[in-house]
């Protein structure tokens, strides 16, 4: 019985932390998409955050800076890739007003490749794994190294939670969060009232893009500790995307409901290992669709009730223009 | 009398392309005062008001706020001036709160506390008797709630010139009076107020003096006590100007469409049509005039089988069978194969009818796709009719392979009648059909309906211009507010007749509630 206690909290504990990696990628795509823009490009731009994260620590491999700045550059480098993917993706849609899905699309599928390129060569740099580790030390083992799951617990785990909670309060308490809100559900309001429209849309895209792509950065060095972990941010990336909806575009709901996907996603892994029985490894697959089939879930629920606040704002999606007469 | 000059607005013109909006507008507004601008639709009213209130920028000419000249290039810096706009449209957030929306954009330097703001929110409604509160969700408020709020906006941000564009189409009478007691109430505390408006009996109850406007020019301001609704009237629709279009007798004239007693409640709860009855004959034309919003469109989308009235019949006089037939039993598209035909033509041309995306033959297609009896669509005959009706109505298009929304909109207009007519109709339908259109362009729409008249089709005119009614149409019946208030002939009638009867009924209705 004491077995079964350990061995769930190492499951919690491990879900809890790769749930931070959906916290992050969820945190940013709920400022997009209360702007009003729909971004699902979010997926490439977290691959992309892991991959500049590693791309800055590989280029300062061999200066001599201590630890602590090393972790700090490489955050600094993850979250200016994903806000550089997001100006991309502003670029084509708030001043060009592209297709928002289209676009989001091609910025994931632009995402992945890049770092797919990127970090095919990190695994093999010598020089490059070096310092790599070196700062995996720091990100891993902030408070010395200690055996259990709470090591993934690192600084950023905290960092993903008051990123959500400060979002949360911007979004409800603060001036800027009711223009921004405003700006989402009805531009030409927003417009009317000499709220800059554009501004707002592109700062909070940019800004969304750069806190999701710390997930990224997240996933490869707090978490997985390997290099090859990029490989499997895109479909993280996805239920990041889909957390938004599950959380009814609510920050402070997704830190629990990131620990709830984190625990969905390891389900089927960690279950049968808990109970000591063995599944198929079909069925260990098969299981990995419970965070989307909860997601469905709540969409189903939220659209029947129709409670207007449940609802995603209602620009979503929907290019501003201007009105000329 | 010492009146202080609030705004004033110096030689103001305004164009849109080559077409004038405003011309040499001056306008002096004083505080403490209510001024109603009047005018028909399309008369450059709310352009005019909307270049006070910042939404565009005048071409020519001056605005002056407190004898300062003022550049009022954006709503903000019209705030800043102390000038608010209440739009028709509302623009407010829905999920938002009432205090959420009107503090929307104050950047007061003061840190953001809803509590506070609800507090002062509450304070200005008692100021000035409004009932709002301002925790209440937009979505869950009425009509005139929202109204409310969108005062309480430009209240809040402290303005002394308030412009309301037509705050009582919205509106119950009931709330039109309370609207009008807190207007009376702003004035007192000094206020500027601008009403946009057409309706003579609110003018006459409300404003101190009328500005009058007429095809975007200034005719008059004159003094409310001092003037009547029959001079305001002839001010409003100005002389009778000659259009010399082409009005044959009609002939062999049978009744073809009887409405009897026809009456729509719309989802708001509003009688949008009352008890309405008329007759439109084969080889004639019969005009529909009324203010915009008078149940034009739910008139037509009544019989079109696009709505559905409460009561009343529709009575169509199937000339192939001979048999009367009921049409509110049918749905759109039987009533389409019967040869009722509605071109409707809303703000939006591409609303409703044609696919900007698509070229001509496919908007043509969309039409007769059902016809095909095998399972690939005919695409021949679609494309000869776009073919003819390029060719016949002059439609300029490189070729009909155009998406349509490339084309002016004219031209738009042009492709939409013609699809219409070539189904070969026993009813036409047409409403609005030349707005926006140059003259040419309306002329070859106004002889296309003239023929239609000729080839024994009942036409039905739903029109704006009251020149063009009077000169086009063998009767018009005047809407207002859902009701007939007269079917006239349009040989004998004038602009001036039609122009008392399209605002008639509300006088009457007012002196009902003063009795009761």
């Amino acid at each position: 019985m004491e077995q079964f206690f350990a061995s769930f909290l190492d499951y919690f504990l491990t879900a809890f932390a790769l749930g931070m990696t959906f916290l992050y990628g969820c945190t940013g795509e709920i400022l997009t998409e209360k702007a009003g823009h729909l971004n699902l490009g979010i997926p490439g731009i977290m691959c992309i955050g892991g991959a500049c994260g590693c791309l800055a620590l590989k280029l300062m491999s061999g200066a001599a800076v201590p630890p602590v700045l090393l972790v700090i550059i490489a955050i600094l480098a993850s979250f200016a890739g994903g806000a550089i993917m997001g100006v991309i993706y502003c670029f084509l849609t708030v001043t060009l007003k592209a297709n928002q899905n289209v676009t989001g699309l091609a910025m994931t599928t632009f995402g992945v490749g890049t770092t797919k390129f990127i970090m095919s060569d990190m695994s093999s740099a010598k020089e490059a794994t070096q310092s790599y580790l070196y700062a995996l030390k720091y990100f891993r083992y902030p408070f010395g190294e200690s055996g259990s799951a709470l090591v993934y617990n690192g600084f950023m785990v905290v960092l993903a939670i008051v990123i959500a909670l400060a979002a949360a309060y911007v979004l409800n308490r603060t001036r800027v969060g009711l223009h921004l809100r405003s700006v989402g559900e009805n531009p030409a309001t927003a417009d009317a009232v000499g709220i800059n429209v554009t501004g707002y849309k592109y700062v909070a895209t940019c800004v969304g893009s750069g806190i999701a792509a710390l997930g990224g950065l997240f996933y490869i060095m707090c978490w997985s500790g390997s290099c090859d972990a990029y490989k499997s941010i895109e479909k993280l990336g996805w239920l990041s995307v889909a957390l938004v909806i599950f959380t009814l575009w609510r920050p402070n709901i997704s830190i629990i409901g990131s620990a709830l996907f984190g625990l969905l996603y390891l389900a089927g892994n960690r279950i049968p290992t808990l109970l000591g029985i063995q599944f198929d490894m079909s069925v260990t697959k098969l299981l990995e669709i419970l965070p989307y089939a909860v997601t469905t879930i709540v969409l189903i629920v939220t659209s029947v009730s129709k409670k207007r606040e449940n609802q995603p704002p209602a620009g979503l999606g929907i290019p501003y223009f201007r009105e000329e007469r | 009398m010492n009146k202080q000059v609030a705004l004033e607005m110096k030689q103001v013109s305004k164009y849109f392309g080559s077409l004038a909006a405003n011309k040499n507008v001056d306008l002096t507004v004083y505080r403490g005062e209510i001024l109603a601008i009047l005018g028909e639709n399309g008369c450059g009213k709310t352009t005019l008001m909307n270049m006070i209130a910042g939404i565009y920028y005048p071409d020519h000419g001056s605005i002056f706020v407190d004898g300062e000249e003022a550049i009022i290039r954006s709503p903000k810096d019209a705030f800043h001036h102390g000038i608010g706009m209440i739009h028709q449209h509302f623009k407010l957030v829905d999920i938002f709160t009432a205090a959420e929306n009107i503090v929307l954009g104050v950047n007061d330097g003061k840190s953001y506390n809803i509590k506070e703001v609800n507090r002062r929110v509450g304070e200005i409604a008692d100021k000035y008797g409004f009932h709002v509160d301002p925790k209440k969700k937009i979505y869950e408020m009425s009509v005139s709630e929202k109204q409310t709020v969108e005062i309480l906006k430009v209240l809040y941000r402290g303005a002394d010139i308030l412009i309301l564009d037509e705050p009582s189409a919205v509106l119950t009478p009931q709330e039109t009076d309370r609207l009008f007691e807190i207007l009376s109430r702003m004035r007192e505390d000094g206020k500027s107020i601008l009403i946009i408006t057409h309706k003579l009996h609110e003018v006459m109850s409300i404003s101190d003096r009328v500005a009058v406007l007429r095809k975007g020019e200034h005719i008059a301001t004159v003094e409310t006590a001092s003037t009547s609704p029959a001079e305001l009237t002839e001010m409003m629709v100005g002389k009778k100007v000659e259009l010399n279009i082409d009005r044959p007798e009609p002939k062999n004239v049978t009744d073809r469409l009887e409405v009897k007693g026809l009456s729509l409640t719309n989802p708001e709860g509003i009688k949008v049509l009352d008890n309405i009855s008329f007759v439109a004959r084969s080889g004639e034309i019969l005009g529909i005039a009324g203010i915009a919003g008078s149940g034009q469109k739910e008139l037509l989308e009544s019989i079109a089988g696009l709505s559905h009235p409460t009561t009343g019949e529709i009575i169509y006089n199937n000339p192939k069978t001979g048999t009367a037939e009921n049409l509110r039993d049918k749905d759109p598209v039987a009533i389409r194969e019967l040869g009722v035909r509605l071109s409707f033509v809303p703000e939006d041309r591409l609303g409703m009818g044609l696919v900007g995306n698509m070229d001509i033959v496919d908007n043509m297609m969309l039409r007769s796709y059902r016809k095909g009896h095998s399972m690939f669509v005919d695409r021949k005959k679609p494309r000869d009719l776009a073919n003819r009706i390029v060719a016949e109505l002059e439609v300029s298009t490189p070729n009909t392979h155009t998406p349509v929304r490339r084309l002016s909109g004219g031209n738009v207009q042009k492709v939409l009648v013609g699809r219409e007519i070539a189904a070969s109709p026993t009813v036409l339908m047409a409403a609005y059909p030349v707005r926006g259109l140059d003259i040419n362009s309306s002329y070859t729409i106004y002889s296309l309906l003239t023929k239609q008249k000729e080839n024994g089709v009942a036409v039905v005119f739903v029109g704006e211009d009251l020149d063009v009614l009077v000169e086009i149409c063998d009767r018009i019946l005047v809407l207002c507010a859902g009701r007939v208030t007269g079917i006239l002939d349009g040989r004998t009638t004038t602009k001036e007749e039609i122009g008392l009867l399209m605002t008639k009924t509300e006088v009457k209705e007012e002196s009902g509630n003063e009795n009761g």
